[in-house]
C-alpha cells in the first residue's frame, strides 16, 4: 500500500489506546505503586455552612497506621487554586479554617499507612460545629438577607452586571417569555479524582502523577503555590478515566502535595465515589429569564436574557461561564438584532461549581432553542420553518455577532435539512398526527434543536522526531484522558511522513518529557494539537528533503516523500533513503531529525449541527422513552470518524441525561440528597436509544487542518431536542414549557394540569436585586473573560 | 468505601448459622449475596460487628416441586430463578420478576432468602411471593416454622424473623395456568421500583404492591372488589387504598398513588386477558 497524504487522515482507523487498556495495563493513578505510599482521607464536614468550634484529633493520632492528622491550624497549607477569581477575596482556602461552606468540604486530612486505616481514623476525629443558616438556592442567594459566605465582601453576589440593548424587545408584535432552570449536574467520571506525590526522587522535588487535563498549566499553579521552581516539579497525567471539564488540581491536591513535601514521604489520595459526587466540582446550574420578541412572520426582533449563575461554595469558578460562554453564545445560530444580557452569579452552601462537558454553552443553546419553540407554538409556525427564516446564512461568515463572538464559518440550514432528511421529519409528523387522532396512549414528541457553539482558540506545541531506527516521536502539548490523540495524532503525522501508523510512537502529558502544551479542554485538542503536529511534521519533512537533496545531489523541489517509508527523488524509485537512514545521516551531521515548534495564536471555530429527538410519552404515567436521536454535527474536517462518532455517543448520552434524568440535589438545610449513583439517575446503555450520526464538513478558515472541536457538540445539541421533544409530544394539550430533568412526575402533572386547565405560567420576573446591578457594556474584560474560559 | 472492622465466621450449614446467631446475638448479621448489607457497612451506616457467612450453605440453593408447591432454598441466586425450567413452567411470574431485578452481576450474588429476610418494601421479589401467596420457613434453635407471607413483612425493613432465625426455605403453589403480570414502574432500567405491582388471577386474585407503604402490601381492597365483582377499572382505582407511600426523590406520594392506580389496572388487564 502506498501511503502519504490521505491514507490515514479521515479514515476511521481503530484507537491505537484499546489494547493496553482491555488488557488492565491501564496506568491509572490508582494503580501506581511507590514504595513507602502513604495514603490519605479527608474528614469532610456534615453540615451545609457553619463555624468551627473545636477539632479533637487525639484519639485519631494514636490510632495504629496514623502518621498524622492535621486541619487547618496544624500546617500551612496553601490556598486551593481557582482556574478564575469571580472576585477579589473569594479565596477557599485548601482544608477549611474558621467556618464550613458546603457539606463535603474537608476540614481535616488523615495520613496513614493504608486506606482503610485512614478511614477508621478519620472516624475518630471529633469536630464541633456551629450551624449558620445556610443559602442553597441561588435566587435565594440573590437576596442581602441570605446567610452570607464571604463576610469580608458582605454579599452572596460575586458579579451582578447588566449589559447589552437597553430595550430589546423594542417593535416586536410577540413577545414569549420563559424561566427556565438548566439544573446542576455531576461530572461522574468512571475515575474519580486522584493524585500521587512522590517527592522523594532524585530528579525532581515533586513528581505529581495526577488525572486532569492539563498537566503544564498545573505544574505552573503547583509550583507557585508550594514556592518550588517550576522546573523542578513534573507532573505526569497518566492514563485518566474520563475528566468532562471536572478534573484539575483541587483542594484535596494541593493538600496532598503539600504533605508529601512535608513528610518527605510519597502520598496517595483517591477520591472514593461518595467523595466524588459532593467535591468534584458541579456543572451547569443557571436560572435563566428569556424573553424573545419577534414580527408576526417570525422574524426576530431581540432577546432578554436575565441570568443567575451558581458558582456554589467558595465561588467556584464554574459560576463565572454564564456570563462567558452562555453570554457569548447567547445569540446562536440566528440573527437576533438587539440582545440584553443581565447576570447575577451567586455563591451558595452547595458544591462549588466548575466546567462540565459543555462548560456554558449547553446552557446558551438550551435556552435559545426552548425560547424559540415557545415563538413557533405561539406564533403557530413549524419549529423547522421559524428557525429556517432567521438563521446567519453561509456567506455572511466570518462574522461578528452582537454578543462579539467571531463566528468562523457555517451551514446551518444544511445541517438541519440533513437531520430533517435522515430522521424522516416529516414522517414523523405524520406519524405523531395519527397517534393524536387515533387518541394513542403513547404519544409521540418530536424535538428539533439546531445550535452553534464555541470551541478552541489560542496555541499548541508539538515536537516531531525521527530516531535512528526510523521510528517517528511524536509529542503534543495537549492531554488526552480518553479521546483518543494517540491514534488521531498518528494519523496526521504518518501522512506527512508516509509511513505505517506503528511507525508512530506519541507521547504526551509529562511535564519532562514534553517541553510545554496547553493541554485539554474546550474541545480545542485536534484543532491545535492536531494542527501543530500537522505543521511541526511538515517542518521535520522539509529538512528531511533538503538532506536527501544533498545526499542524492538533487534539486530540494525534485524531492518527494515517496509513501512507501522513504524520501527520494520524484518518479525515480531507485533514487530514494529510507526514513531511517535520513535519521542517521541528520545524527552524523550533528543536527538530529526534530523540530520542536508553536502554532500561532489562532481564533476559537464555532462547530455547529442539527438534533431532532423523537421520545414517547405515556399520557398516564408521565414517563418518557426516548426511542431515536438524530445527530449532525459539523465540526469541519474530520480527522477520524470513529473517533468522532466515539465523542458524539458520550455526547449525546451526557446530553440526554440532562434533559431527562440527572440532577444534583440538596434539601434545604443544604444537605445533598442525590450523592450516590442508586439517587444521582446517570442513564446508562439501557436507558438510551441507538443513535444516528452524521456529519456535515465546513472546514474552518482559522486552521491548517479545518478542524473544528467535536467532544462537547453533541452535548449542546441534544439536551434542547430533547426537551423541546417532550414539550412537543403535549403540544396539543396546551403544555409550553415542563423544566428539566423531564421526570415522569413532571410530565404527569403537566398533563393533569392540561386537561384541568390549571397549567402553570412558564414566566415569571425574576427577583427584584437584578434589576439595581450596574449596567455596562459588553467591555473588553468581559469578553477576554469570556475568551478566558474557553479552555476549560 | 471502607466498612467498619468487622469479624467474619462462615457457616456450613444451618444449623451452624442458627448456633451463631445465638452466640453472637445482636452484633451479628448474616451474609448471603451481600447487595443490601454490604452498601449499607460501605457507607458505614450498618456496623455490625461479625458477620455470618451462609453464602456457601449449598443444601439451601435448590428448586423443587413439593406436592402442590414448588420449595425454594433461602439462598438461591435471582439468576436461578430466572432460568429455572421449573419456574417458568409452574410459577411463571417469578422468573420474570427474578429477570428485573438489578443487573446481570446483582442477579448472580442476590439471594431471594436475601431479599426477603432484608424485606425492603421497594424491592420487587416481597411482592412477587406475597402476591403469589408464599410461605416462608424460618428455622431457629428449636427447629423450623412456617410464616405465610403476608403475616411476614412487619414494618420498615423488619420481618417476622426472631433475631436467633434464619429463613431457609420459601414456598409458593403451583399454577402453571395462572394468569398474572408484574408492572414495575422506574426511571432507570436498574433502579428499584417507584411503584410496582404483581398480579396473580387463579380462580382468586393476589395483588400486591411495591414500594407503596413501610412493607411489602397486598393491595386488599382491589382485591376484595375484583372478588365482589367489580370491573378490572373500577377495581383498579382502589389501588392505593390503606396505602401510605413514601415521598421521596423519584416521586411524591400522590404521584405514588396515581401510579398504582395505573399499574394495578395495566397488571389487572394483562393477567385476565
Amino acid at each position: 500500500m502506498t501511503m502519504g497524504a490521505g491514507a490515514f487522515s479521515g479514515k476511521p482507523v481503530r484507537r491505537v489506546e484499546d489494547p493496553a487498556l482491555l488488557r488492565g495495563e491501564g496506568t491509572y493513578v490508582d494503580n501506581l505503586k511507590i514504595e513507602g505510599m502513604l495514603t490519605l482521607h479527608f474528614v469532610r464536614s456534615p453540615i451545609a455552612h457553619a463555624t468551627i468550634r473545636s477539632i479533637d484529633a487525639s484519639a485519631a493520632r494514636a490510632m495504629p497506621g496514623v502518621v498524622g492528622v492535621y486541619s487547618a491550624t496544624d500546617l500551612a497549607f496553601p490556598p486551593a487554586p481557582a482556574l478564575m477569581t469571580l472576585r477579589p477575596g473569594a479565596v477557599r482556602p485548601a482544608l477549611a479554617e474558621d467556618r464550613v461552606n458546603f457539606v463535603g468540604d474537608p476540614v481535616v486530612v488523615v495520613v496513614a499507612e493504608s486506606r482503610a486505616l485512614a478511614m477508621d481514623a478519620a472516624e475518630m476525629v471529633e469536630i464541633d460545629y456551629e450551624p449558620l443558616g445556610a443559602v442553597v438556592d441561588m435566587e435565594d442567594a440573590l437576596s442581602p438577607d441570605s446567610p452570607v459566605q464571604y463576610e469580608s465582601i458582605g454579599s452572596n453576589v460575586m458579579i451582578g452586571l447588566r449589559s447589552g440593548s437597553d430595550d430589546p424587545l423594542a417593535g416586536a408584535d410577540v413577545v414569549v417569555r420563559g424561566r427556565f432552570e438548566n439544573q446542576r449536574v455531576a461530572v461522574v467520571p468512571m475515575e474519580g479524582s486522584a493524585i500521587a506525590v512522590d517527592p522523594t526522587g532524585a530528579d525532581y522535588d515533586l513528581t505529581v502523577h495526577l488525572a486532569c487535563q492539563m498537566p503544564h498549566m498545573i505544574r505552573g499553579v503547583l509550583s507557585g503555590l508550594l514556592e518550588l521552581e517550576p522546573d523542578r516539579v513534573r507532573v505526569i497525567a497518566p492514563h485518566v478515566g474520563g475528566s468532562f471539564g471536572g478534573k484539575h488540581l483541587s483542594a484535596e491536591g494541593v493538600v496532598a502535595a503539600k504533605l508529601a513535601l512535608e513528610l518527605g514521604r510519597p502520598v496517595k489520595w483517591v477520591e472514593t465515589r461518595s467523595e466524588n459526587m459532593v467535591a468534584l466540582p458541579h456543572g451547569r446550574g443557571q436560572v435563566q429569564y428569556v424573553e424573545l420578541g419577534l414580527k408576526h412572520d417570525g422574524t426576530m426582533v431581540g432577546l432578554r436574557c436575565r441570568m443567575v449563575g451558581d458558582a456554589g461554595a467558595y465561588a467556584g469558578f464554574g459560576g463565572i461561564l454564564v456570563l462567558g460562554q452562555t453570554k457569548i453564545m447567547a445569540q446562536g445560530v440566528y440573527h437576533i438584532p438587539e440582545i440584553a444580557f443581565d447576570v447575577g452569579i451567586v455563591v451558595t452552601n452547595t458544591t462549588p461549581m466548575g466546567a462540565y462537558r459543555g462548560a456554558g454553552r449547553p446552557e446558551a443553546a438550551a435556552f435559545l432553542e426552548r425560547i424559540v419553540d415557545m415563538a413557533a407554538d405561539e406564533l403557530d409556525m413549524d419549529p423547522v420553518e421559524l428557525r429556517r427564516k432567521n438563521f446567519i446564512q453561509p456567506e455572511e461568515f466570518p462574522l461578528t455577532t452582537v454578543m462579539g463572538a467571531e463566528y468562523d464559518s457555517g451551514d446551518y440550514e444544511v445541517a438541519l435539512d440533513e437531520a430533517l432528511r435522515i430522521s424522516d421529519y416529516k414522517g414523523l409528523r405524520d406519524e405523531q398526527a395519527q397517534r393524536r387522532a387515533r387518541g394513542d396512549r403513547m404519544l409521540l414528541g418530536i424535538g428539533l434543536a439546531c445550535y452553534v457553539e464555541v470551541t478552541g482558540g489560542g496555541e499548541e506545541f508539538a515536537e516531531v522526531e525521527v530516531h535512528d531506527d526510523g521510528m517517528i516521536t511524536v509529542k503534543a502539548g495537549t492531554s488526552a484522558h480518553g479521546q483518543g490523540h494517540a491514534t488521531a495524532f498518528a494519523q496526521i503525522a504518518a501522512d506527512q511522513f508516509g509511513v505505517p501508523i506503528e511507525q508512530i510512537r506519541y507521547v504526551q502529558s509529562d511535564t519532562a518529557r514534553v517541553a510545554r502544551g496547553g493541554g485539554t479542554g474546550g474541545s480545542r485538542s485536534v484543532q491545535l494539537g492536531g494542527t501543530a503536529v500537522l505543521q511541526t511534521s511538515k517542518l521535520v519533512v522539509e529538512r528531511a528533503k533538503e538532506l536527501v537533496a544533498d545526499i542524492l545531489e538533487a534539486a530540494p523541489e525534485d524531492i518527494v516523500v515517496t509513501g512507501d517509508g522513504s524520501v527520494g527523488v520524484a518518479g525515480v524509485p531507485s533514487k530514494a533513503i529510507t526514513w531511517a537512514q535520513v535519521a542517521r545521516t541528520a545524527s552524523e551531521r550533528g543536527a538530529p531529525l526534530q523540530v520542536q515548534h508553536d502554532t500561532e495564536r489562532a481564533g476559537s471555530t464555532f462547530p455547529f449541527g442539527a438534533h431532532v429527538a423523537v421520545v414517547e410519552v405515556d399520557s398516564e404515567t408521565g414517563r418518557v422513552v426516548p426511542v431515536q436521536h438524530f445527530a449532525v454535527d459539523d465540526c469541519g474536517v474530520i480527522v477520524n470518524p470513529l473517533l468522532v462518532d466515539g465523542q458524539v455517543h458520550g455526547g449525546l448520552a451526557s446530553g440526554i441525561a440532562q434533559a431527562l434524568w440527572e440532577q444534583f440535589l440538596y434539601d434545604a438545610d443544604g444537605n445533598p440528597i442525590t450523592s450516590t449513583l442508586a439517587e444521582y439517575a446517570m442513564p446508562s446503555a439501557a436507558e438510551l436509544p441507538s443513535f444516528t450520526t452524521a456529519h456535515t464538513e465546513t472546514p474552518s478558515p482559522v486552521n491548517d487542518l479545518g478542524a473544528k472541536g467535536i467532544g462537547e457538540s453533541a452535548t449542546v445539541g441534544s439536551t434542547p431536542a430533547v426537551q423541546n421533544a417532550v414539550v412537543d409530544a403535549l403540544s396539543h394539550l396546551g403544555v409550553r414549557h415542563i423544566d428539566m430533568p423531564c421526570t415522569p412526575e413532571r410530565v404527569w402533572r403537566a398533563i393533569s394540569d392540561a386537561r384541568i386547565g390549571t397549567l402553570p405560567d412558564p414566566w415569571r420576573e425574576p427577583r427584584t436585586e437584578m434589576a439595581a446591578f450596574p449596567k455596562e457594556g459588553a467591555s473588553e474584560e468581559e469578553l477576554e473573560r469570556g475568551a478566558e474560559s474557553v479552555n476549560l | 468505601m471502607i466498612p467498619a472492622p468487622f469479624d467474619y465466621v462462615r457457616a456450613g450449614s444451618a444449623e451452624e448459622a442458627v448456633a451463631l446467631l445465638v452466640e453472637h446475638g445482636d452484633e451479628a448479621k448474616l451474609l448471603a449475596g451481600g447487595h443490601s448489607l454490604l452498601p449499607l457497612m460501605k457507607l458505614r451506616l450498618a456496623i455490625p460487628s461479625v458477620l455470618i457467612d451462609v453464602g456457601r450453605v449449598h443444601e439451601l440453593s435448590f428448586i423443587e416441586e413439593q406436592g402442590d408447591e414448588v420449595a425454594i432454598g433461602a439462598l438461591t441466586r435471582h439468576h436461578d430463578l430466572e432460568t429455572s425450567s421449573l419456574l417458568k413452567e409452574q410459577v411463571p411470574m417469578l422468573p420474570y420478576i427474578a429477570h428485573q431485578v438489578g443487573d446481570p452481576q446483582v442477579r448472580h450474588r442476590g439471594t431471594l432468602g436475601g431479599s426477603l429476610a432484608h424485606g425492603d418494601p421497594a424491592s420487587d421479589l416481597p411482592a412477587a411471593i406475597l402476591a403469589l401467596g408464599g410461605t416462608l420457613v424460618a428455622q431457629g434453635p428449636g427447629g423450623r416454622r412456617e410464616i405465610a407471607a403476608v403475616d411476614f413483612f412487619k414494618g420498615f425493613l423488619e420481618t417476622a424473623l426472631a433475631p436467633d432465625e434464619m429463613l431457609v426455605e420459601i414456598r409458593v403453589p403451583k399454577a402453571p395456568g395462572a394468569g398474572w403480570s408484574f408492572q414495575k414502574f422506574n426511571r432507570r432500567a436498574q433502579d428499584w421500583a417507584i411503584v410496582g405491582v404483581a398480579a396473580v388471577v387463579n380462580g382468586t386474585t393476589g395483588i400486591a404492591l411495591v414500594n407503596m407503604g413501610s412493607t411489602p402490601l397486598r393491595a386488599t381492597a382491589v382485591e376484595a372488589a375484583v372478588g365482589g365483582g367489580a370491573s378490572v377499572v373500577e377495581a383498579a382505582l382502589l389501588a392505593a387504598e390503606g396505602a401510605d407511600p413514601p415521598s421521596d426523590i423519584n416521586a411524591s406520594s400522590e404521584y405514588r398513588r396515581h401510579l398504582a392506580t395505573v399499574l394495578v389496572r395495566r397488571a389487572l388487564e394483562e393477567a385476565t386477558s
